[in-house]
């Protein structure tokens, strides 16, 4: 008997654009594209079983073996620092990690710069780099409002188009780090699984 | 499980004269702060003695044994251990026991060390009654890869980064950035035997002390995988670790940390490993699964009856006026005027 390969997909437009790319390596599942109300989708044939699952928790199921394959983003991986490995970079959902602020917006040198953010870590990690006190203040949603509201000077966010700041009168003010979608594997899996998860990356790497 | 694989690591140890060690449950502060970096999480519970020394609970095994590390040409002790540490949970922020138990082997260590301690390693694994993988990596020959490859200095976290998280595409880029050669550290990237750098022409002491361990070893068990040992500032030789099918960390993890000792000040160098047990009570028990052999049911019977029946009887005995919930037997009798009567 073969071993499935579990992989984890993240919920969301991202996780549809990587399935359809899984589908084009081979490895699709019929169940999947008709869900119901089901939670997990199998293909013995192919190998492969699949569950959607919130994206910012993909990379906890893969490094607690739950799931021996997963799609995240950059940013999760860069913030969470999981224990994985991470073998493919997609190319899909590719957007870029930045400090964006008013846009008339001058820093003051002689105070903390009061940063909003759903990512500290990578906030953190970017100003200290820099030599600069920093003040965080985590949020988990509607970041740009923050420095409308005077909440804080500058937000570290992600930005696609960069549209949503546009109409908030924000703009780029430096990129910390371009972010895109990553095959990420766990650690045991990936020496216990090895030939199944070899091919699988390289059948993606051909559709890339 | 856990016991079979303490077990062995026992008798491996008892067969090579390693003495068994056991440490103070508190050490001094100062050993976890001078060497921080060494230590898995960097908290550690403190509190104070009577006169004023700073003193933790023991977060590590191997700095305490290491500190009174022989120099002596020709010295080596060998230990081996089985203690609690405590360290923090990096999700919930609480401090945890850990039990762990592990072997050391300092002082004027030689290759025959080396070999004794990987050989060790790789038996206790195979006492796992699942797939056991060793996987090893040896940090001069990484260290041979970016030298060969000629990446910069400042480039070179970057590249042992790529490696420890196989991140392929990315190495490519670094030694296409830097004009490097990108041949050797690609392929210690995607290496998985000895046969796939034998074509290489590497000529390096790593690589011959690589090979010479790998061919001592069970082939079907044995991997190579650079991801180990990126953290050079205290490993310093070959690094390895072990994974048991169905549990999704490595349950042991070793290596030579020769930079550690120079760290403390000591002429000396080091090997040993641990095993991680609380990760092997993630294994499923094996088959059968009985918590005991016979549940012995009684009703109103003279305690000395029962205690005299159960001493009568063969394999491990349960006793119980009811059935217990959440426990499972693998037969069942009654015992009745001091007579035991199996039921089907």
């Amino acid at each position: 008997m073969t071993e499935m390969l579990n992989i984890a997909l993240p919920k969301g437009r991202l996780g549809e654009k990587v399935y359809a790319l899984l589908k084009k390596a081979g490895y699709e599942c019929p169940a999947i594209e008709d869900p119901g109300r089901k939670l997990i989708f199998d293909n013995p044939e192919k190998g492969v079983r699949y569950f959607w699952v919130k994206p910012s928790d993909v990379a906890i199921y893969v490094e607690r073996g739950a799931a021996d394959l997963g799609i995240a983003g950059k940013d999760i991986l860069l913030e969470y620092r999981p224990e994985v490995y991470e073998l493919l970079d997609l190319g899909l959902g590719k957007c870029r990690m930045a400090v964006a602020g008013p846009r008339d917006f001058r820093e003051k040198p002689g105070r903390p710069l009061r940063i909003a953010t759903k990512f500290p870590h990578i906030a953190a990690k970017y100003y200290a780099g820099l030599g600069r006190d920093i003040d965080i203040i985590k949020l988990n949603g509607s970041i740009e409002i923050a420095p409308i509201l005077g909440l804080s000077d500058v937000i570290v966010d992600i930005v696609e188009t960069g549209k949503t700041l546009k109409e908030n009168d924000l703009e780029v003010l430096q990129t910390i780090v371009p972010i895109s979608a990553r095959l990420i594997a766990n650690q045991a899996a990936y020496q216990f699984q090895y030939d199944a998860i070899r091919t699988l990356v390289r059948r993606l790497e051909e559709q890339l | 499980m856990r016991r079979r694989i303490e077990d062995r690591l026992r008798e491996l140890c008892r067969k090579h004269g390693y003495a068994p060690y056991k440490m103070s449950r508190f050490e001094e502060y100062e050993l976890y702060v001078r060497n921080k970096d060494f230590l898995q999480s960097d908290r550690v519970i403190t509190f104070s003695g009577k006169d004023g020394r700073l003193l933790a609970m023991k977060p590590d095994v191997t700095l305490s044994i290491i500190k009174n590390a022989p120099e002596a040409p020709g010295a080596v002790r060998k230990v081996h251990y089985r203690e609690n540490v405590y360290r923090m949970d990096r999700d919930t922020g609480d401090f945890r026991e850990i039990l762990q138990a592990g072997l050391e082997c300092v002082g004027d260590v030689g290759s025959y060390e080396v070999a004794e301690v990987v050989t060790i390693a790789a038996r206790c694994l195979a006492a796992i009654p699942v797939g056991t993988i060793l996987s090893l990596s040896h940090v001069g020959l990484i260290r041979h890869a970016l030298d060969q490859s000629g990446l910069p200095e400042k480039a070179r976290k970057q590249a042992l980064d790529c490696l420890r998280q196989k991140r392929e595409q990315e190495l490519r880029a670094l030694c296409q950035l830097h004009g490097a050669d990108e041949t050797l550290p690609v392929a210690l990237l995607r290496a998985r035997t000895i046969a796939d750098l034998e074509q290489l022409g590497i000529e390096n002491e790593a690589w011959s002390e690589l090979r010479q361990i790998t061919g001592l070893l069970d082939p079907a068990q044995v991997r190579l995988d650079f991801s180990l040992g990126n953290d050079m500032k205290y490993y310093s030789g070959l690094v390895f670790k072990g994974y048991a099918k169905g549990v999704p960390d490595s349950v042991l993890s070793g290596g030579q940390y020769d930079r550690l000792l120079e760290h403390m000040g000591k002429n000396a160098r080091a090997i040993g490993f641990a095993l991680y047990l609380d990760q092997l009570d993630r294994l499923a028990e094996e088959e059968g699964g009985w918590d005991v052999d016979t549940l012995l049911l009684y009703a109103d019977e003279d305690p000395a009856r029962v205690l005299a029946a159960v001493e009568r009887m063969d394999g491990t005995v349960l006793t119980a006026r009811a059935r217990p919930a959440q426990r499972t037997w693998k037969r069942e009798a009654r015992l009745e005027n001091g007579e035991v009567r199996y039921l089907d």
